[in-house]
């Protein structure tokens, strides 16, 4: 059922983990024998298995909002970088990414 | 006071009669501490302040006469559960800096009673781990043999609890964090329902699967210390009503025995020690039958699906934006790349990268849905046994402790949650209670035996325990 070569570079890549050549050495043994082990469940037989599994979202009501700016302080003291009462992040789109898409 | 005997129970009534005050009853906690925690490194910090200040309005409260049960009572939490304005790190580098901006609804309750909070405890990295080995901050050690591990991923606060550096503590347990080190270090861990206590302020690992409980010495204290953080909460969406709880008594004294999941390498006198217990509750009037439940041999496996999956997409929010860690980088990606890789630790940044995997395009068919398929075998296995017994009974692991560092290989590590995870699968509440020991290289070792109630079930845990934990 597994790949006979698990590309973990490319998993690294998609879980936004930068991964250096020593350690990717290493976990390209250990993330296939992990995968190798949790394959045993493909011998479980859930043909029988057709209950749905119940599960449903719980919703609050969108009401009775607290009052505005009452949480700010704390939740931008947390943060890393902050210019005035924003969170500071790095520029997504760049002109040399627009740039490379024309 | 002698603090090796000390329960909650006592202290209560102690504390109540005033024969000492929660002031000096707080200073033995930290006198205590100071003492002990450099052998076995189960806090990763001590609030002495803070608490020396509730243990003074405690017994001002005591002083009214309107004490509650755990009011003035020394307790630990693990560094999982947010306390406003203090640190909680989930025993990982990514939160090393990282106030609590809000109390946990657990924090709010203990504090609402009027407990005295000494610390937060170490931690397996964000609980991924069977041992405390994966803390960014070091390991604790067992107070039993300091050289073997104290179990995880809540062992701070079990070896907190059993070296008398708390009353009682509070853990999580995903896949038997509560009661795996509960059991290797003497304790009594509870895993409640989910869903009976509320996991708001709770840092989530696999959010279908965590739940917080009590950690404790006695059956009774857990009880206590469960009574006072049950209960349904509006901010936790998994959290159940109060009336689920309702009339869900034992009725039959009959306990089951999965034999044939029971073979599932556990070493010979940990089997021992089981069997004695079980003899020893067949003397006081329970029936033992043998159960089925043959999709608990796949348990193991979806576990080590369901978990890594909710890890992957749980963790993805530390991302060196809103909170935690931030690694200076040209660009987004890359601040997110450098983050993550500075902030988690390898068991964490493995589960990532399996539960990456099983989610993927292509594989999450063969992997996380068949495992979610699995788990509704394992569910309704329990739900057939408990249609003829009023408990489960297992080993809670298929071996003592362990020396640092002996299971280094991550499946090995995994292996020996074989008989913890199932419960975690299922739903259901379950308790470790210690109940005998092993030898190892001359060393006394606990043992913990493992009981599993119905959903709702938690007074036949709590009862049949008491009979566990009296036994000569």
């Amino acid at each position: 059922m597994t790949d006979p070569a698990i590309d973990v570079r490319a998993l690294a890549k998609l879980a936004r983990l930068e991964v250096s050549d020593a350690e990717l050495a290493k976990l390209e043994k250990e993330i296939p024998d992990i995968l190798a082990f949790v394959e045993t469940i493909k011998k479980a037989d859930v043909s029988a298995e057709t209950k749905a599994d119940g599960l449903r979202n719980v919703m609050r009501t969108d009401e009775n909002p607290h009052e505005s700016g009452k949480y700010t302080k704390q939740l931008l003291d947390a943060a890393p970088a902050r210019e005035g009462n924003r969170i500071a992040v790095k520029q997504v789109i760049s002109r040399q990414n627009v740039e490379r898409r024309k | 006071m002698d603090l090796s005997t000390l329960t909650i129970a006592e202290a209560r009534r102690a504390l109540d009669a005033k024969e000492y005050s929660a002031l000096e009853l707080t200073e033995a906690y930290l006198g205590t501490i100071a003492k002990k925690d450099k052998d076995i490194h189960a806090y990763l910090e001590v609030w002495a302040d803070s608490a020396r200040q509730e243990a003074r309005a405690a017994d001002e409260t005591i002083a009214r006469g309107t004490s509650q049960a755990l009011t003035g009572i020394p307790l630990a939490l693990k560094d999982l559960i947010l306390v406003e304005g203090r640190i909680a790190s989930a025993g990982s580098k990514m939160l090393e800096k990282y106030s609590a901006s809000y109390d946990a609804t657990v924090t709010a309750k203990l504090k609402a009673q009027g407990a005295v909070l000494l610390g937060r405890t170490n931690m397996d990295e964000f609980a991924l781990g069977s041992s405390t080995e994966n803390s960014a901050y070091g390991p604790t050690r067992n107070p039993h043999d300091t050289s073997r591990v104290p179990g995880g991923t809540s062992g701070g606060s079990t070896a907190a609890v059993a070296a008398c550096m708390a009353l009682g503590a509070l853990g999580s347990d995903t896949g038997g964090s509560i009661r795996q080190p509960s059991g290797f270090c003497g304790v009594v861990g509870l895993k409640p329902t989910y869903g009976a206590v509320s996991r708001s302020g709770l840092i989530a690992a696999a959010s279908s699967l965590d739940q917080i409980g009590p950690i404790a010495k006695t059956v009774a204290d857990a009880k206590s210390i469960f009574d006072a953080i049950r209960g349904h909460d509006d901010s936790d969406s998994t959290s159940l009503p109060d009336s689920f709880f309702e009339n869900k008594v034992q009725i039959r004294r009959v306990l089951g025995v999965p034999r044939a999941f029971l073979r599932a390498g556990i070493e010979p006198d940990m089997l021992s020690s089981f069997e004695s217990t079980l003899k020893a509750l067949l003397d006081a009037g329970y029936s033992i039958v043998d159960v089925e439940l043959p999709a608990l041999d796949y348990a193991l496996a979806a576990y080590y699906i369901i978990n890594p999956a909710e890890v992957s997409t749980n963790l993805a929010r530390f991302d060196g934006v809103r909170y935690g860690l931030s690694m200076p980088a040209p660009t987004i990606g890359e601040t997110y790349e450098k983050t993550r890789a500075a902030g988690f630790g390898p068991e964490t940044r493995r589960r990532i990268l399996v539960g990456t995997f099983v989610l993927s395009a292509g594989y999450a068919d063969a992997y996380y849905r068949k495992a979610r398929a699995v788990r509704e075998l394992i569910r309704a296995d329990f739900a057939r046994a408990f249609q003829s017994v009023d408990a489960i009974v297992l080993p809670v692991s298929p071996v003592p402790p362990w020396k640092f560092g002996e299971k280094s290989d991550p499946l090995a590590m995994y292996a020996a949650d074989i008989f913890t995870v199932p419960v975690n699968l299922a739903g259901v509440p379950a308790m470790s209670v210690p109940s005998g020991s092993v030898e190892r290289e001359g060393k006394q070792l606990p043992v913990g035996f493992q009981l599993i109630a119905p959903h709702g079930g938690e007074d036949t845990l709590f009862s049949i325990g008491d009979t566990v934990a009296r036994r000569p």
